[in-house]
């Protein structure tokens, strides 16, 4: 029996135990809404109130379940206002089944209405991407997609569904399975290559372990911190590895990188085996290349040969998923003599601990210490700027915390919608996101989908006023011209850095009273004694379905550091 | 830096070659020739491309060409034997019959034919290695003054005897 394109998009998605979709209905999808409407009972709907944030919750649900967010936009301004979305987890590796609307076939070419080649126009940002153009093909594509989404090294794909594909009828039937003869991820790795990484490893006096988010997408944290434990290596990790260990570990010496610790830094320097898994040795991780980890042989464990010998040239390539090479790996493991080698981190560890000194206002340190202490095993989303980096530095993640960030692309916006979508994913667990006020502001029309759809989290905004992470570029390379970072009034910026003091006291919005218009409690802290108690009635209003927000009032001037300037030596850190 | 060939089947589909051509613009890989056709099977598409680049480089374009879902399979002509010629049209005007006399000189040292002639005009038809071809668009240039020529970029298969290139 024939059914119709739209009936058969809506049976794909139950098929493949879709249980929410994000959409935001127009022209060109309104069919597949009102099929969806039908099966009202099959599906969460969750509504957005912009197409990018509607791409940050699926990519927050995506992160939490590890399934592939389905995401439904319509043509044209739909389609754009979701690129950012796509390309962020494009970057971040993150499945995402992103159906967009089309006009119709004859109308394609003719400048439409709504008409824009979606799929031109993300061709580089996606891991695949198909116009549908024959009905009969539609069923066979929407497998290809969530099969493409998942599998390998996770991503987002697009499908553009032209109108008249949705109304013509076609075979009824959604493939249980596809054969792709142009793609074959890798499900097994090459044990001599892996026996050789491991000998490597046994060989080494001064191993480190780099773990990159591929630890988190292949499930492998439990793995890997068995792994490390058993021989004995300490870990360092990258800005999406965070949490791959828990960090109470004594073998957990924190992130590396452009602001990671300094002795994480130190040890990628003085190491001299790294075993890194599940990164792409992002410029952020690296520093100059030349310097990176000078005295280190390199393996490389990737799912993906591109990630390989890219950016780092490697001793020994292991094209592998995390969890199944760490398996092996964990069978052959014995501990290793890294007595000495463990107490030079420690030492400088002691030499330069992390930790923030402000002169004034709270210390965004101890929120951080607060925030975990307040909110324990939980979900943390950042967005993007120096909240972020204090987030990746002092947030404690315990047991099966998670804290999900945009690595890769650092889209500032990204953190509090996918917080919602972190949180639609896993109702009973709590969900905080971490947001500065400069990122807050380019989403923060989801307090309405926060409300509307019942997605209770806590928002925690670090308020300084600032673009910080900006301002402290302009601070330490810039001689201090603080131009286009002031969100306060145009013409009262603080231009000369030693009068901070003078701040014009105006500032837009009142956060708290944007809260209360959208009927969200909130709480503006500036004195360290309130910050407890303000997480603590964000926690209850959260266990009572209503969503926080706490503002905390922190001094412009404070910094995150170390810093190694862009394209620097990691060992070359601005420590104060 | 080398110049390297390679042959790419991808899936004969709308979008395929801004695709791949696309991967070499926006990663800053030095496409030099890119040409495409069906091959026997209608529904396989197949490139030769020309691409200049150190060994790291070239390795890295390999990886993201097979990472593609529409490419079938990558192959690295660069070392094997290999089979290439490229089609090149050469219209040459404004010559008197001493500059035609020239052409056809040129036509019968290069092995190629006149295929065209008109009053003061004459046209040329090659199939050569793409550098045998500059060779001789070098040579027209140097020659004439009005030349307009269109070139198609190389094609290239696996030699069947090893011994020839």
């Amino acid at each position: 029996m024939d059914i119709t394109g739209r009936k058969l998009i809506v049976k794909a998605l139950a098929e493949e135990g879709v249980d929410t979709v994000f959409a935001y209905p127009g022209g060109m999808i309104t069919d597949i809404v009102d099929e969806l409407y039908k099966q009202e009972d099959k599906f969460r709907l969750i509504l957005p109130r912009h197409e990018q944030a509607l791409v940050h919750e699926a990519e927050g649900y995506a992160r939490a379940t590890g399934k592939p967010a389905v995401c439904l936009v319509t043509s044209g301004p739909g389609a754009t206002n979701a690129i950012t979305g796509i390309a962020d987890a494009h970057y971040d590796s993150i499945p995402l089944v992103v159906i967009t609307g089309q006009v119709a076939q004859p109308l394609i070419g003719n400048d439409a209405f709504q008409e824009v080649d979606i799929v031109g126009m993300t061709r580089s940002i996606v891991k695949y991407g198909v116009t549908v153009r024959d009905r009969k093909e539609l069923g066979r594509i929407l497998k290809m997609a969530f099969y493409i989404a998942a599998s390998g090294k996770p991503g987002p794909v697009l499908i553009d569904i032209p109108k008249d594909i949705q109304q013509k009828s076609g075979p009824e039937e959604y493939p249980s399975h596809v054969d792709i003869r142009g793609y074959k991820p890798n499900t097994s790795v090459h044990i001599g290559q892996l026996k050789r990484a491991y000998k490597t490893l046994r060989n080494a006096k001064k191993p480190l372990i780099l773990a990159g988010g591929g630890i988190h997408i292949s499930g492998a944290e439990k793995l890997l911190t068995d792994f490390a434990r058993r021989m004995r290596v300490p870990v360092v990790t990258t800005v999406m590895g965070k949490g791959s260990m828990p960090e109470d570990d004594p073998l957990y010496v924190g992130n590396s990188g452009m602001h990671g610790r300094y002795a994480a830094n130190m040890a990628e320097m003085e190491c001299d085996l790294l075993f890194s898994i599940g990164t792409r040795f992002n410029d952020r991780i690296t520093g100059d290349l030349n310097e990176f980890a000078p005295k280190a042989k390199i393996v490389h464990v990737d799912i993906d040969t591109a990630s390989i010998s890219r950016n780092v040239v490697v001793d020994v390539p292991v094209v592998s998923d995390a969890s199944l090479a760490l398996t092996h790996l964990l069978e052959w493991a014995e501990p290793l003599d890294t007595a000495d080698w463990q107490a030079q981190i420690a030492g400088w560890q002691k030499e330069y601990p992390l930790s923030v000194k402000v002169k004034e206002g709270l210390n965004p340190q101890v929120i951080m210490e607060d925030i975990a202490d307040v909110f324990g095993e939980a979900t943390y989303v950042a967005d993007v700027g120096q909240h972020q980096m204090w987030a990746t530095q002092f947030l404690k993640l315990v047991g099966n915390s998670r804290l999900f960030t945009s690595g890769g692309l650092g889209t500032m916006g990204f953190g509090f919608p996918a917080s919602l979508g972190a949180k639609a994913a896993d109702p009973d667990r709590a969900v905080v996101c971490i947001t500065g006020d400069g990122g807050f502001q380019m989403n923060m029309q989801e307090l309405a989908t926060s409300v509307c759809d019942d997605i209770p989290v806590t928002i925690c905004l670090m308020n300084n006023r600032y673009l910080g992470m900006v301002r402290q570029q302009q601070q330490y390379f810039y001689g201090k011209r603080y131009e286009l970072t002031y969100l306060g009034k145009r013409d009262r910026n603080v231009l000369h850095p030693d009068r901070f003091e003078n701040m014009d006291p105006f500032y837009a919005p009142d956060y708290i009273k944007l809260a209360a218009s959208y009927g969200i409690d909130g709480m503006r802290v500036s004195r360290e004694e309130d910050i407890i108690k303000a997480l603590q009635a964000a926690s209850a209003a959260q266990k009572n379905g209503h969503s926080y927000l706490v503002e905390f009032e922190i001094s412009p001037e404070d910094v995150v550091l170390p810093m190694v300037k862009g394209g620097m030596a990691n060992s070359d850190m601005i420590l104060r | 830096m080398k110049n390297r060939w390679i042959a790419l089947y991808v899936e004969n589909e709308v979008g395929v070659l801004a695709k791949v051509s696309g991967l070499f613009s926006g990663k800053s890989y030095n496409l030099q020739s890119l040409t495409v056709g069906t091959t026997e099977h209608d529904d396989v598409s197949r490139m030769t491309i020309s691409v200049e680049a150190d060994d790291v480089t070239f390795e890295q374009i390999k990886k993201q060409l097979n990472s593609m879902v529409e490419v079938i399979k990558v192959m690295d002509l660069t070392d094997v034997p290999i089979h290439s010629k490229e089609i090149l049209y050469a219209k040459i005007a404004g010559i008197d019959s001493e500059g035609k006399d020239e052409a056809f000189r040129i036509a019968q040292a290069f092995r190629i034919r006149v295929i065209d002639i008109g009053k003061d005009s004459l046209l040329l038809e090659s199939a050569l290695t793409e550098r045998r071809n500059n060779e001789l668009v070098a040579l027209l240039k140097k020659t004439y003054r009005r030349i307009e020529v269109v070139r198609g970029g190389a094609v290239a298969i696996e030699s069947i005897s090893t011994s020839c290139r």
